[in-house]
């Protein structure tokens, strides 16, 4: 069985590694500061008592106030799997840092994310449009998006 | 100063009969080399997620057939787990049961699937294909027997499944396990020692396990590195944790590991529908969920072991009757993140292989 | 030489004697020592017309005919293959399904003729023809029965081979002129492989030929004591797979791998041109196996039954080989199959050549002992099972992944 790491046990230790990464944890959940992101995934992949070597997803859910960017985490080592968040605010260009330096099954699920939901993600090589086409009016999966009448 | 000739570009797809469905590559060649590759996907993209949030829990189950419309029982199973999740609901053991059945027999028929047309894409003309039909009928003709259709089942739903299995779907199940082994080894007999598909796929697209793990590769393509990586075995689900199967690995990651991975694979499949067969108890098939299912505020990831890989839907819920988020993992379209390194370099007939070895579906890449 | 055996048919006779009789022909209208019963309807002077209207009646006629079992192929390959993948084939059109190539050949007829903006029209339209063409020319030599064929070339084979070499420019020219991508790799491909299955091909013809002493194809078939297979079955294998590879069958069928280059050289066809093409290839499976079984399966000659129907029976069971092969095997890649010829069939077929030649300088084939001949098909055997075995083992090889892989990068990386 694939052991559930709660954000109350996976917090500690990334607060201990970054003071300045972690937002807050409850309930279970974890959220870090979308500016940290890289470098948490860095030390989420690298520190061997963690392991988290499998990217499950990459997701965006928009809040309206702000979108949450949600990783699922598994590490084939320990088995045990975590769920991770970053709020990013704004509307216009909402941005986080790319993890595709680290995993690598990042690439298309975040030009996905950039493509529905209109989160861009920096130091992404090749940030474009996955599903729709170049040109395509705003990003469908916003919740304030509407169609544009025909 | 040696001769070279101009690099040609061409679109391998939409519009091509190897590609499985509407997926396009931008190839770059030299000749019959392939110097790169660029997916180009969305021809087949329907909006699922956006349409899941403006219908009720249950008719999303329709939209997840529609996903994986040759593994559609395995779409809907995870997608009830996460709904399950959401609410918290037992399932009756029968109908979980029932959907071990329904998975296990998809993922025969799937796997079915993926051995023909790979066969088909080595150029062998619709025999090994047409043989594979031949059975994935007989699964079909059973998935009928449940629920009264054939691709596009809507078997599963929250709290367990649609209905009872008729008397006739046991006899007809208990026939179909006595008689899938021995196709199997038809199967086998007609390829796995066949001179010119082991030219074709032994060492061409290896892919290393690190490799494939770093690309969030799972499934099949994950299992024939040598990485026994089964969520039934690491992280069971249903009644997977009292049933007795392996997960069995290739060696070199390459093409032919991959087809022989998806035929061990049924194999244990089959060994499961018997334990299920043996073990199945009676009771009822279905959770007391109201129609109008509405799950407390909160989220849940729900998961399964589908054909392609690791299936997950990631729903986020607000109290109300409709999803409030529905993200697809869709495995199929995770596992082309490692398309272009396996690709480039190989001529234009690997490639084609290679790209049918990873087994993709359409439905579910584009979403 | 020998007489052209035209003028000894009786349907020719008749017909030339009916439109060109005359005092001058006496001798070939009537038997020794009679006069003529009538002049025939030409004046004097026309017999040349006469000699051609009746040589074309012929060729007329035989080609209908040739054509028609090219339809019935047609059909038997597609319920033979139906067979083969547990399916029905067609079967509505007709009793049993039999006027399905005429149902077909009425759709592709009244299609409309595409041809795409880019193409090299005169190239386009001429290439089906060409296609088509050496098909039919291979069966000026053909001995289709005891005494049947237009004419007893005395450089038969290497008239067939060099008819049926054309068919590589036809398919260039097809690929070349559409203009289009999958086309050209389709004409790429067909130049590289049907030139290189052309040596093997040649080569295993010509331990036939050592031992035949004859390059006529109905002398070919009156020296086969038992049939050539019995003491070539190397080179009946070799002429097996070169010529399944020049009909671009499967293994073999690059030139329009269709989960490859979807339907490589003629992807741009459509309508009756299209038909051509697809026309030629399945009528060049008859002439192959009529070649073939006149080289190795001794041609018209077997007991009890006529021999035409001998013939037939002998070519229909070989093109039942090719759709065995085709329904079982998939298809190699490029650079096997150019391996296949060049290291595999090549080397086998100079064997094959070495060991007949010696043989042919020890025994005279025409005063052999029936002993001698099985010794001989024994020796044969053996060589071929073994040289087989050996260059199978010589040429399997371990697959060029990561040197395949780093080239191509190098390549990339070299801004291309």
């Amino acid at each position: 069985m694939t052991r559930a790491m709660r954000g109350e046990e996976l917090g500690p230790h990334i607060q201990a590694a970054f003071p300045q990464g972690v937002e807050r944890w409850e309930g279970g959940s974890l959220w870090i500061r979308p500016e940290a992101v890289l470098d948490v995934a860095r030390f989420l992949k690298e520190t061997p008592p963690l392991a988290f070597d499998l990217l499950n997803s990459i997701t965006a859910v928009d809040y309206v106030e702000h979108f949450e960017i949600v990783y699922h985490l598994t590490s084939t080592v320990h088995n045990h799997k975590a769920v991770l968040k970053a709020r990013v605010y704004g509307r216009e260009l909402p941005s986080l840092p790319s993890v595709t330096s680290v995993w690598q099954g990042a690439d298309f699920q975040e030009r996905e994310v950039w493509d529905l939901m209109g989160v861009a993600f920096t130091g992404h090589a090749n940030l474009k449009r996955i599903m729709l086409w170049e040109g395509f009016p705003g990003h469908p999966l916003r919740k304030d998006y509407l169609e544009p009448p025909r | 100063m040696p001769l070279r000739t101009e690099p040609v570009t061409v679109n391998i797809g939409p519009q091509h009969p190897s590609t499985h469905g509407v997926f396009r590559m931008r190839v770059t060649f030299d000749g019959e080399v392939v110097l790169d590759v660029e997916p180009v996907f969305g021809y087949l993209h329907r909006g699922s997620e956006k349409l899941a949030e403006e219908r009720t829990y249950t008719q999303v189950i329709t939209l997840t057939d529609r996903l994986d419309y040759v593994a559609s029982m395995t779409s809907n199973q995870a997608y009830v787990l996460a709904c399950e999740q959401l609410g918290d609901i037992q399932t009756p053991e029968r109908g979980r049961y029932l959907r071990v059945i329904a998975a296990e027999l998809q993922r025969v028929a799937s796997h079915l699937m993926a051995t023909g047309f790979l066969l088909n894409d080595l150029g062998a003309f619709a025999t090994p294909l047409m043989y594979c039909f031949r059975e994935r009928e007989k699964v079909l003709d059973l998935f009928e027997m449940l629920c009264g259709a054939r691709i596009t089942m809507t078997y599963l739903r929250v709290g367990g499944v649609f209905q009872d299995a008729p008397e006739e779907f046991w006899p007809a199940l208990k026939r179909f396990v006595a008689e899938m082994p021995h196709y199997i080894d038809e199967y086998e007999q007609l390829l796995s020692e066949n001179e010119i598909l082991l030219a074709r796929t032994r060492g061409v697209g290896v892919l290393g396990t690190g490799e494939a793990l770093n690309c969030s590769v799972t499934g099949p393509v994950l299992r024939s590195t040598g990485f026994a990586w089964d969520l039934r075995k690491v992280d069971p689900y249903e009644v997977y944790d009292r049933l007795e199967f392996e997960v069995p690995v290739g060696e070199h990651g390459d093409n032919y590991d991959r087809y022989k991975v998806r035929i061990l694979e049924m194999r244990q499949s089959v060994r499961i529908l018997e334990q299920c067969l043996a073990q199945v108890p009676s009771g009822p098939v279905r959770a007391e969920v109201p129609q109008l299912y509405r799950p407390p505020p909160g989220e849940a990831y729900g998961r399964v072991e589908s054909p392609k890989g690791e299936l997950g839907f990631y729903l986020v819920s607000d109290g109300g009757i409709a999803p409030y988020r529905c993200k697809v993992r869709s495995p199929s379209f995770i596992n082309l993140t490692v398309l272009r390194d396996l690709l480039v370099g190989w001529k234009l007939a690997d490639m084609i292989v290679t790209f049918g070895s990873i087994d993709v579906n359409m439905g579910e890449v584009d979403r | 030489m020998r007489p052209f055996l035209l003028e000894e048919n009786a349907l020719f006779r008749g017909l030339y004697c009916w439109l060109g009789a005359n005092e001058g022909n006496r001798g070939f209208c009537t038997p020794e020592g009679e006069a003529l019963a009538r002049d025939g309807l030409l004046p004097l002077g026309w017999e040349w017309l006469a000699y051609g209207a009746a040589g074309l009646a012929l060729v007329l006629l035989l080609v209908n005919a040739f054509l028609v079992l090219v339809m019935l192929y047609t059909y038997m390959e597609r319920r033979v293959m139906a067979r083969f993948q547990a399916r029905l084939g067609p079967n509505r059109v007709g009793r049993f399904g039999l006027l399905q190539p005429v149902a077909d050949a009425i759709k592709l007829l009244t299609k409309e003729d595409v041809a795409p903006t880019g193409a090299d029209r005169w190239v386009f339209n001429l290439a089906p023809i060409v296609m088509f063409v050496p098909v039919l020319l291979v069966l000026a030599v053909l001995p289709f029965g005891r005494g049947s064929f237009l004419a007893d070339l005395n450089v038969g084979v290497l008239y067939v081979v060099a008819v049926t070499t054309v068919t590589t420019l036809a398919v260039f020219m097809a690929g070349f002129a559409s203009g289009n991508r999958y086309a050209m790799f389709g004409a790429m491909r067909a130049v590289a492989q049907l030139i290189s299955y052309e040596i093997p091909v040649v080569l295993s013809i010509v331990g036939v030929l050592l031992l035949a002493r004859s390059l006529s194809l109905v002398e070919i078939v009156e020296a086969q004591r038992v049939p050539f297979v019995v003491v070539q079955p190397l080179a009946f294998f070799i002429f097996l797979a070169g010529s399944s590879a020049e009909l671009n069958r499967t293994p073999f069928d690059l030139l329009e791998a269709e989960s490859e280059i979807v339907a490589g050289y003629h992807i741009e066809y459509s309508g009756m041109k299209f038909g051509m093409l697809f026309l030629a290839e399945f009528a060049a499976v008859l002439t192959t196996s009529g070649v073939m079984a006149t080289l190795f399966l001794k041609g018209w000659e077997g007991p009890l039954l006529p021999s035409h129907l001998w013939f037939l029976i002998k070519v229909f069971g070989l093109a039942f080989l090719f759709i065995w092969i085709r329904a079982t095997l998939p298809r190699l890649r490029i650079d096997q199959v150019m391996g296949f010829a060049w290291k595999f069939l090549l080397p086998l077929s100079l064997v094959n050549v070495f060991v007949t030649a010696a043989e042919a300088l020890a025994w005279d084939w025409e005063t052999m002992t029936p002993q001698q001949v099985w010794a001989m098909g024994g020796i044969n055997l053996l060589v071929g099972m073994v040289g087989v075995v050996l260059f199978s083992h010589l040429v399997r090889r371990p697959a060029p992944r990561r040197a395949a892989r780093a080239r191509a990068a190098a390549t990339a990386e070299e801004g291309v």
